[in-house]
């Protein structure tokens, strides 16, 4: 019984990994109606550039942090820029293989840059494990769980509330129609990915205390960060954070309980699942728009 | 016979005779051997050729296809003795039954949501193929494969596996243009110019992509048989995402809706990594500069890309 | 008919830039090498490669071989069987080659091992998987310690401390597999009793799941097998989950990157490795210790890293292959008669003696038992 609370905390813990990474992926699609499959790479960069900061120069905590969001934002929206924006035809297809080239080429950049070798990174707090009903709880998860709920409150807030969040919105809703009433479109479309790639490497520097970094930790991470994101339904910013969630804690209830080996295959099996039951996600629309 | 026919036939005899003077002249195993690579993995690229450029849907798990292929002829001759011919048989309809179960409900989505449900099947093969270990040999891969033999031909590396590949890829090059000029194709250029007005016309498009799915499979499980019994031994990191993104790059790359441009994608994809020797360090960014810019700035392929600079750069001048 | 002229113009363009040949010196000895430098196995063939070159050129620099020079010709196979066999096909037949040093990795081994020995190349692994030498092919040899004697002085040593019940923890690739094959066929032998099998991904975040459920079945030790990053994860859950009891870990964390990733969590942390990770730790009288100490200073020298284990695999492949090159006139049956006859060679990762039947040439010895303490390696006794 026991160790069904730890699991459950495990499950909590890589939750929020997800969690975190789902809703910035999401946040893009709910404003450019885009999946950038690179996103996950944008996490390794926040992370690495945090170790950078933070282990190898020693700068102040809240310096590093900010210099990796940094980092994020600008090469987001570098990004933006010259692949997105110059593409001679933007369809799905050709947006998705440009973004998943987008990926290799960052991977291949950090491999260069930080080497091959993992990095390890003290935690932001203490690193003694709380207990709690006989099961340990590291202090790193709930701050991951902060940052996850903290991120998909305000970037909900700023959707909701604030005129440019709703001018993002239309956006995506109606490039035309909003560029018409005045919206800046492309200004938005800057935006919307400063934002997304920002709440990617916050991702990253939230994460780098409790995994091991890497030029090639982003791979798996964005897969299970996209699964998560449409378990809960693209662009329902809540539903990222529930889908990361649930994705976490049923991975490691299925670890425990039925087979390690076949933990990864979680996250793809409940994907497929989804896109076969309800593929707007469950706690979105019902059908699947057709985009 | 049509002039379109004439000409289509001129261009297999001009293949015919490339490929049999190079298999030919070069004595060289190492040439031959670069060769028949490029073969298989023009197998790999003219199915996803059809179903990315004929169809406009992506497959981001195709590599999955490759290991089924593979791994059915490895198991059924290797650990059960079948011989391998038959297990070829086996190795298609393995694929083609898969592809029809994964097919069926995700084709029907569109857009993103096929891409991503391609890449979930894919990693879910992976995983399955690491894990069965007993099946498959787990992670540490398949030893004992047995060599193809045809009555007294044993096709080994060199110029016998160099023909037998490429007698296949001919053969597979003739079905996809009889293909794409019968009624099955008519409908299919149908559903690439305008989906919409397919459906409103009758064109079943559900069944076709289905089929064009179906196809594709097929193919790469041929491509996955003659990995296997060529290098002899099969591991599951050969059959992962990465190896998906590759043979996506080939299609890009050779022009999505053309049979030549599976060979050209396919050539520079095998070709490349030999080129860039010398600079192993920098492969993955090239890769995915390459990819990047292709489809940022010449999204039909290579081919269609500078044929339309050549265009511009003429009337530029006169 | 325009595009496929194009089509064509650029088949023809690509295929030209493959004929590019390397001249060829007449009375040099051409060695290959194959190592995973980029890649997941790049721990391994980094090092490797780098220590291969080094000892060329010492070799080089006091005279060659019989008077002849050596020129290494090493390509990446980026721990990728497929690249592997392309690399392997062009050291035979482009390069042509009278040895070949390497690859890094198991899968990687045995895809290329059917094309050297068609090619009658003598081949000389890095790698540890037992299948490479198992059943014994002429050709084929290797340096790494296999898994099968890293297990036994892991048991070895919990039966003299009397440990009855474990829970292993592997890694889900080719090293972790062929590590939990070992452990749980030569158990029994030792008395030790596998209570639970769990396995974890190679970039996996957290394994804490898999360390409650082992935790709660009891067991006296865990044996976590490995290679870094996954086992450094490994030992911080399982501080963090206060586990006490012994955590075992395989000789695929035997570097100082190890300990850097794990920090204090490392300590306590027990695992075989090859004498040359505590070089300084080792009895003058051992006669492994010299060769271990210029090894390290000429490679601190020349690349301003520290060893680890890995490099070793190839510093002794090519001292290996140096001794059998010494009389051979690069005759390629020769090299690999005089290779099988090699006996009491002592390397970096122990003292050599091939047979016909014994193509790894390595015993127990070849591993000490070291614990984790204060952020350093300590001999246990």
């Amino acid at each position: 019984m026991q160790e069904i609370v730890q699991y459950l905390f495990s499950g909590i813990t890589t939750g929020a990994v997800y969690a975190v990474i789902a809703v910035g992926l999401s946040m893009l699609y709910s404003s450019t109606e885009l999946i950038n499959f690179a996103h996950g790479e944008f996490v390794m960069i926040g992370a690495l550039v945090m170790v950078t900061l933070w282990v190898h120069l020693g700068l102040p905590l809240p310096v590093a942090v900010a210099g990796a969001v940094a980092a994020g934002c600008v090469l987001g929206i570098v990004f933006e820029r010259f692949a997105i924006r110059t593409a001679r035809n933007p369809e799905p297809i050709t947006l998705i293989i440009i973004t998943v080239g987008a990926g290799i080429f960052l991977k291949g950049a950090a491999m260069i840059v930080w080497g091959k070798d993992p990095f390890s990174m003290p935690s932001f707090s203490s690193h003694e494990s709380i207990e709690i009903f006989g099961a340990a709880l590291l202090p790193q998860s709930i701050w991951i769980v902060t940052a996850a709920l903290v991120l998909a409150g305000g970037i909900h807030l700023f959707l909701k509330q604030t005129l440019t969040g709703k001018a993002m919105v239309a956006c995506a809703v109606n490039k035309k129609a909003a560029w018409l009433s005045g919206i800046p479109s492309e200004k938005m479309g800057i935006l919307a990915f400063g934002i997304s790639t920002g709440c990617g490497a916050i991702a990253g520097i939230f994460i780098a205390p409790i995994t091991m970094s890497s030029y090639d930790m982003g791979t798996i991470l964005g897969l299970k960060g996209f699964c998560a994101a449409m378990i809960g339904g693209l662009g329902s910013l809540w539903g990222a954070f529930a889908g990361g969630l649930l994705l976490g804690i049923l991975e490691s209830l299925g670890a425990g309980l039925i087979s390690s080996g076949l933990k990864d295959a979680i996250a793809f099996v409940l994907l497929l699942l989804i896109l076969y039951i309800r593929p707007g996600g469950l706690f979105a629309a019902k059908e699947a728009k057709r985009f | 016979m049509t002039d379109k026919n004439k000409y289509i036939w001129i261009e297999y005899l001009i293949f015919v005779c490339a490929v049999s003077a190079f298999g030919l002249a070069t004595k060289n195993t190492y040439y031959l051997q670069i060769m028949t690579f490029i073969g298989i993995n023009t197998l790999l690229g003219l199915g996803l050729n059809m179903l990315m450029g004929y169809t406009g849907q992506v497959s981001l798990g195709h590599a999955a296809f490759y290991g089924i292929g593979a791994y059915t002829t490895a198991i059924l001759s290797g650990t059960y003795g079948l011989n391998p011919w038959l297990a070829l048989v086996c190795a298609v309809a393995a694929a083609v039954f898969i592809a029809f179960i994964v097919g069926l409900p995700t084709l029907r989505l569109s857009g993103y949501y096929l891409a991503m449900g391609t890449l979930g099947f894919g990693m879910i093969i992976n995983i399955v193929i690491r894990e069965w270990a007993d099946l498959t040999g787990g992670a540490s891969g398949f030893v004992g494969i047995p060599v193809l033999e045809a009555g007294s031909i044993v096709f080994m590396s060199g110029a016998s596996y160099y023909f037998l590949v490429w007698g296949i890829v001919l053969v597979a090059m003739i079905i996809c243009r009889r293909l794409l000029a019968s009624r099955m194709g008519r409908a299919l250029r149908a559903i690439h110019d305008g989906e919409n007005a397919a459906v409103a016309i009758g064109v079943n498009t559900h069944l076709l992509k289905l089929q064009i799915f179906m196809f594709s499979a097929a193919l790469g499980a041929v491509a996955g048989f003659l990995y296997a019994h060529f290098v002899l031994f099969i591991s599951p990191g050969s059959f992962g995402f990465m190896f998906s993104i590759k043979i996506v790059t080939m299609v890009v790359i050779g022009g999505m809706a053309s049979v030549w441009g599976a060979l050209l994608g396919a050539a520079v994809l095998t070709l490349l990594p030999e080129v860039l020797h010398g600079f192993a360090e920098y492969e993955m960014i090239i890769f995915g500069l390459i990819l990047m810019l292709v489809m940022i700035f010449m999204p039909q392929g290579l081919t269609q890309g500078i044929m339309d600079m050549i265009r511009t750069a003429r009337r530029a001048k006169s | 008919m325009k595009q496929k002229h194009l089509v064509l113009a650029m088949l023809v363009t690509i295929l030209s830039m493959l004929l590019v040949s390397g001249a060829v010196a007449a009375d040099v000895y051409k060695i290959g090498g194959i190592f995973s430098v980029t890649g997941r196995a790049s721990f391994l063939g980094d090092p490797e490669k780098k220590t291969m070159e080094m000892m060329v050129e010492q070799i080089n620099a006091a005279g060659g071989i019989d008077g002849h020079m050596l020129e290494a010709v090493i390509y990446d196979s980026e721990g990728d069987p497929a690249k592997a066999v392309s690399a392997v096909n062009k050291l035979i037949h482009k390069d042509q080659v009278i040895a070949i040093i390497g690859p890094s990795t198991t899968p990687t081994t045995l895809a290329i091992v059917n094309f050297t020995k068609r090619a009658k190349v003598p081949l000389i692994s890095c790698a540890a998987g037992i299948k490479i030498t198992t059943p014994v092919d002429p050709w084929v040899f290797k340096t790494a310690q296999s898994d099968l004697l890293a297990v036994t002085a892991v048991y070895q040593q919990m039966k003299a401390v009397g440990i009855k019940k474990i829970g292993i923890l592997t890694v889900s690739n080719a090293y972790g597999e062929s590590g939990k094959k070992q452990l749980l066929s030569q158990a029994e032998k030792f008395g030790i009793q596998v209570i639970l099998n769990e396995s974890f991904g190679a970039k996996d975040t957290d394994t804490t799941p898999q360390l409650a459920k082992i935790k709660a079945a009891g067991p006296d030790a865990i044996v976590c097998w490995g290679t870094n990053p996954g086992p450094a994860v490994v030992a911080k859950n399982a501080k963090q989950l206060k586990i006490d009891i012994p955590l075992y870990q395989s000789h695929g964390v035997g570097s100082p990157k190890f300990i850097e990733l794990a920090g204090d969590s490392a300590n306590g942390n027990i695992l075989p490795t090859g004498k040359i990770l505590v070089t300084s730790l080792l009895d003058d009288s051992d006669p492994q210790k010299k060769m271990l100490e210029d090894y390290q200073k000429a490679y601190k020298n020349k690349y301003s890293g520290n060893v680890s284990g890995f490099g070793g695999y190839a510093f002794d492949a090519v001292n290996l292959l140096a001794g059998a090159l010494k009389g051979s006139g690069g005759d390629k049956e020769k090299i690999r008669d005089n290779l099988e006859d090699t006996k009491g060679y002592v390397g970096a990762t122990g003292e050599f003696n091939f047979t016909t039947q014994d193509h790894n040439g390595l015993s127990p010895a070849a591993f000490v038992m070291v614990e984790i303490q204060d952020g350093t390696w300590t001999l246990l006794k």
